[in-house]
Parts: C-alpha cells; structure tokens; sequence
C-alpha cells in the first residue's frame, strides 16, 4: 500500500501546485479586471462579490502577499471561485457545475475507450509484425498528426446537413428540457456520436503505435519464447505472456498523457458547440472572463489528478510487482 | 581496491571498423520525414516573397473556389488563402523550432542532473517534472498567456518551450539512471574525471538519440498547441499562421456557407508536417532499437506446402517428410 501513499502525496503536492500557480497568474495582468467587471455590470454587483474578486486577483493591496495566499486558500475550499464575467451573475462554481457532466460523459468515456481499442489493435499488430497488418501504421501515423478540432471540422462538412441523422452543435435538441426520460437520452446520444466519434479515431492512433512498438519489444523475451516452446496456443500466449507485460508502460503512459487529451478533446466540443467546460473555456478565452478560465483549469486539473490516480490503481492491479513492495 | 594501471586506454572504445556515415538517412521512414521538413523549411524560409498576394489583403473576389488565380479559394473578404498558408508556415517552424530547442535545454539540464547526482536534489527535480507532466498543458497555456499584455510568435514559443520540457526530462533521467552504473561510467569515476567529464564525454553522447526524439516530439508537440490557441482566438497579434487561418474558417461560418477549400489546406498541411516529423522520429526508434522495424515477409512457405510464421527469438524447425527419426510434421 505504500505505492498508492506515495501517489497520494505526490497528487495532493500537484495539485497544491496547481493552486499555487493559479494564485500567482492573475497577480500578472496588467490593469484592474475587476473595475473592468464592475463597470460592466453596471452597480449590479454585491460589495461581497466584489470582495471575493478582489481576493482571486489579489487587487487587496493592504494584505501582504501570505494574507492574501491564505484567504485565497480559505476562498477555494468554501467552493467560492469569483463571479463568471460571460455568465454573469452567476458563480463560477455554478458554470462549472453545468459544463463539468457534458465533459466527463463525453471526454471521459471515449478516452477510455479509445485507449482499450488502441491497445487491442496495437497488439493485434505488433504480435503480427510483418504480415499485413503493418500497412495501418503509415495511415495511423498519419492520423495521429491531424489535430482534434481539424478532424471533428472536417465530420461535420461530410457527415452532417439539414437532412442528415447527425446534429452538427449541441448536446441535445433545442425543444427539450433536460429529463431522464428516453426521448431526452435518445436525442443526447445522438449528439454524442459524431463528437465521440471524432475523439475516438483520434486518439485510438496513438495507443496502437505505442502498444504495437511494446508487442514487438516484448515478443522477443524469453519468457515468450518459453510460453511458445510449452505448447500453448498462440493465442494465449499473446494474450496472457506477451500483451500483459507489454500494457504496463502503455498504462502509465496514458496516465501521463491524460492531459494532453483532455486538451484536445476540449476542443472538439468548441467545434461541435458542445456546452461542456472546452466551449465555456473558450467563450471565457473570448470574453476576457479570467475567473472562469481560472476555474476551468483548477477543475480541469483536479479532473485529470483524479483519472491519474485511478489509472494508478489499474497499474496496482495489473502489476503483481507494485504490490509486493508494500 | 586495486588501482588497474590501465590509465590512458580507458578512453571512449575506438570502434575498429570505420561506422558507416549517414547511416541513418538511409532509412527510407527518416529520408520521407527528412525532404518533407526540408519543404516545408524552404517555405519557412521564402514564403513571404512567393507568396501571390498579401495575405491579409483584401479583394472584390468574395468567398471564392479554387481556381487559377487562387489556388485555395479566397476567403469572406477576398483574401487569398494559399498566401496565408504560405506566409503562415514562417510563425509554426519558428515555434516549433524555438520551443523544441528551449524544452531540449530544460530537459537535458534538468534529467541528465537529476539522474546522475542522485540524493534529495534529485528527488525534488524528479517531482517538479512529473508535476509539469500531470498538468493539463493547453488549459495552462491559456490561463498563461491570457495575462501576458501583449503575445508575438516569439513569447508563444517561448511559453511552450518553458512548459513542456517535462516528458524529455522524465525519458532523459530514467536513461541516466541506467547509465551511471554501466561499467565504462565507474571506470571514469574510478580514474578520477570529473563529474562535468563524465557527464559530457561518458553520460551524453549516449544520449544523443533519446535527445533527438524529445526534440522531435516537443517540434511536433509545440506546433499542435500553437496552431491550437490560434485557432481558439489566442495568438500572435498580426502574425499568420495556420491555426488563424482555421481561427477565421471557424468564426466565419465556412462550414455552414460550403466554404471547404478555407480549412482544408491548412488542416492538411498540419498533419503533412506532423507525419513528417513523426516520421523522422520513428527513424530515430528504429536506428536505436532495430527490433521495430517492419519485419519484411515473415510467412514463409516450406516444400511441404505448411506456413510458418518467422518471429525474433523463435527458431521454426522445418521437419522433412521422410526424417531419419521419422517426426511427424505437426
């Protein structure tokens, strides 16, 4: 169990970094922010309100800069992210509330998928070297370079139309009021797929070239070529010699690489208008709005701590080895 | 411990037979990867001056086709669309670039030190990278460089370059760590070079490739993310570059109005380039590690009509039909 201590610390100390850095940015823009929100909101703002910007953006010039750092502390654990300039006058914690189930359904579930069908694939791939197979590695190569955005721009020109069975924006149709009836989970399934679809051609590319470089590695170790001399069908041997020990680094692999996906997969809703934290993120981007882009990230962040730590305790369980240390 | 009075041989091992120069440009992979950066280079280079029109002037021809006098179509306000991807191609080779060689310096100071001195120092560099590793790089850059007065290319490059150093530094001190305890590196020790020696005659040359392929792969990462803000409206003020280009596709509608010819060249150029320099990185893996190259045919028929399958490490024995021992082919 001390394996999983130490990545606790290691993600508490992330993620106090992150804070950290998220306490320091704002201290940099140049100008007031704030008086450029209460000017825009026309006197409609709280004095409580104001103050709790002016703690995020560090403009309580009396306060020395540990002041500051604690009350600012003391802020973020009551759940008190600022007001969001784009949506105002709601919390930024109630904007992150809205975007945060559309993200974690779309991203979170194609990401995992295009991992397990990239690893499948790859190691189909690299236990056949040589034969056919190895024809998909210039096309996937090629794909994995396309960014995101580019591939879901070019699925809505094809696939989508005033006639087509694919919506081009949203999450679900226009008419219906969110309700965990069939009409409602019919109409955001159909939503869904052409985004998901998007992700998923895109990121399967490159867990199919990691793996299939790890099945090869592998496929040349002794205890293949004694799994092999035993008799066992070939397909064991794949399965249960070869590919368990050629997962592991693509397992912290995709733990490492979560947020760069996560990155790109926030944009692919800004193509698709997809109302989870990448539009807002963009729409903050658009509009100046830095408590929402500030709170977009530490969620975000926290989000991806979080996927890592789980995908930690896959490697715990795929791993006999991590586990006897303990 | 004895003294070996070896000293002066212990020099690096002078390999007898002279090494095949080039080597690695005979690697067909490396060689396309190679001539498409060297195009793509060239356009760096000259873009500006073949470009046909400026790309930011405008024209009566509106939201045009391709035709011969606009080779990608011209956009809203009659802009010519092959000029911006050309002038555009200057501001993502320097980012690329820039930032490629800001992340190799970080990386290579911070994993090489880390690996090679050990102690808590290390410890501590270890966990700063994998901090900068875990943290959501295109989230971080926007909170970044929203708060900077004022972006150009060059600060662009630079923000990523000083962000993403982390993934070669990880990869450059787990290399490190196994190094220092080869033989050739505790005998440099033991003649009592300096550790600055060491870790630049002993630890380094041997690193050569992996510090290749992080920069390669930070080229490929930094043009990714630059295209990336552009395209979500953060960019270089006046600057060109292909993620505009598909900024003001996006912003304009050209998808709804049919405009396809406004986003497919930039998008296609991206992915050209990121192919190229995947493709130089994958000579790299293959001149490191031989093992990952495409096997040739590995199903071979034998006289009897039976398939087998060659694999690394795995010896088929070819039975005859009428063996002195009488096996049976299985």
């Amino acid at each position: 169990m001390s394996y999983l201590l130490k990545r606790i610390v290691f993600y508490v100390f992330t993620a106090w970094a992150a804070i950290t850095i998220n306490f320091f940015i704002p201290r940099a823009i140049p100008g007031d922010p704030v008086q450029a929100l209460i000017t825009r909101s026309r006197g409609q703002m709280t004095t409580e309100a104001v103050q709790s910007l002016y703690v995020l953006f560090g403009l309580d010039k009396d306060a020395s800069l540990a002041e500051q750092y604690f009350s600012y502390l003391g802020q973020l654990l009551r759940g008190d992210l600022g007001l969001s300039f784009t949506y105002f006058p709601s919390p930024v914690s109630q904007v992150l509330g809205d975007g945060l189930p559309w993200t974690l359904g779309l991203v979170g579930i194609t990401t995992v998928l295009g991992f397990l069908i990239g690893t499948a694939l790859g190691t189909g791939i690299g236990w056949r070297r040589g034969s056919w197979a190895d024809a998909l590695i210039p096309v996937t190569t090629f794909v994995s370079s396309i960014p995101y955005f580019w591939l879901g721009l070019i699925a809505i020109a094809l696939l989508t139309g005033p006639d087509s069975f694919f919506p081009a924006s949203g999450a679900y149709d226009n008419g219906l009021v969110p309700n965990p009836d069939l009409e409602f989970i019919g109409s955001v399934v159909q939503h869904g797929i052409l985004p998901a679809f998007t992700i998923l051609v895109s990121s399967m590319a490159g867990w199919i070239l990691s793996m299939r470089n790890m099945m090869v590695t592998v496929a040349s170790e002794d205890y293949v070529t004694v799994a092999h001399a035993k008799g066992l069908s070939d397909r064991r041997v794949m399965v249960g010699y070869a590919a368990r020990n050629a997962l592991l680094p693509n397992v912290s692999g995709f733990a490492l690489s979560l947020g760069f996906i996560v990155g790109g997969t926030l944009l692919v809703e800004i193509v698709f208008s997809y109302p989870g934290l990448g539009l807002q993120l963009f729409q903050a981007v658009g509009a100046k709005d830095y408590p929402l882009m500030q709170g977009i990230f530490l969620i975000i962040t926290l989000s991806v701590l979080l996927a890592n730590f789980l995908a930690d305790v896959a490697y715990l369980a795929l791993d006999p080895r991590t586990r006897r240390e303990g | 411990m004895t003294v070996v009075p070896t000293t002066g041989t212990a020099t690096p091992v002078a390999a007898p037979v002279k090494r095949r120069r080039l080597r690695f440009v005979a690697n067909p992979k490396a060689t396309t990867g190679l001539v498409i950066l060297g195009f793509f280079a060239l356009v760096a280079i000259i873009g500006p001056w073949i470009a046909p029109y400026d790309p930011s002037g405008r024209s009566n021809d509106l939201l045009q086709g391709p035709s011969a006098a606009h080779w990608f179509g011209t956009t809203h306000l009659g802009q010519d669309i092959f000029s911006q991807v050309v002038v555009g191609t200057r501001s993502v080779i320097v980012v690329g670039f820039i930032a490629g060689i800001v992340a190799t310096i970080l990386s290579v100071l911070v994993g090489v030190t880390s690996g090679y001195l050990g102690g808590a120092g290390s410890e501590l560099l270890s966990a700063l990278s994998n901090v900068f590793l875990v943290l959501p790089a295109l989230p971080l850059m926007i909170i970044i460089t929203s708060t900077l007065p004022e972006t150009s290319t060059l600060t662009i490059a630079l923000v990523i370059g000083l962000t993403s150093w982390a993934w070669g530094a990880r990869v450059l001190r787990a290399q490190t760590l196994s190094l220092r305890g080869r033989d050739y590196v505790e005998a440099a020790r033991a003649t009592g070079e300096k550790t600055w020696r060491i870790i630049l005659f002993e630890i380094l040359p041997n690193l050569t490739a992996v510090i290749a392929s992080g920069f390669v792969g930070t080229v490929i990462f930094a043009v990714t993310l630059e295209i990336t803000l552009a395209f979500i409206g953060i960019g270089a003020g006046g600057d060109w570059n292909w993620g505009t280009v598909l900024y003001w596709a996006q912003s304009q509608q050209a998808l709804a109005q049919g405009a396809w010819w406004w986003f497919v060249p930039a998008g296609l150029a991206i992915a050209l380039l990121g192919t190229a320099l995947s493709l130089v990185n994958f000579g790299i893996d293959e001149f490191v590690s031989p093992r990952l190259r495409g096997g040739g045919k590995t199903n071979v028929k034998t006289a009897d009509g039976h398939t087998v399958r060659m694999r690394v490490g795995f010896t088929p024995v070819l039975a005859t039909k009428a063996g002195p021992e009488g096996r049976e082919t299985p």
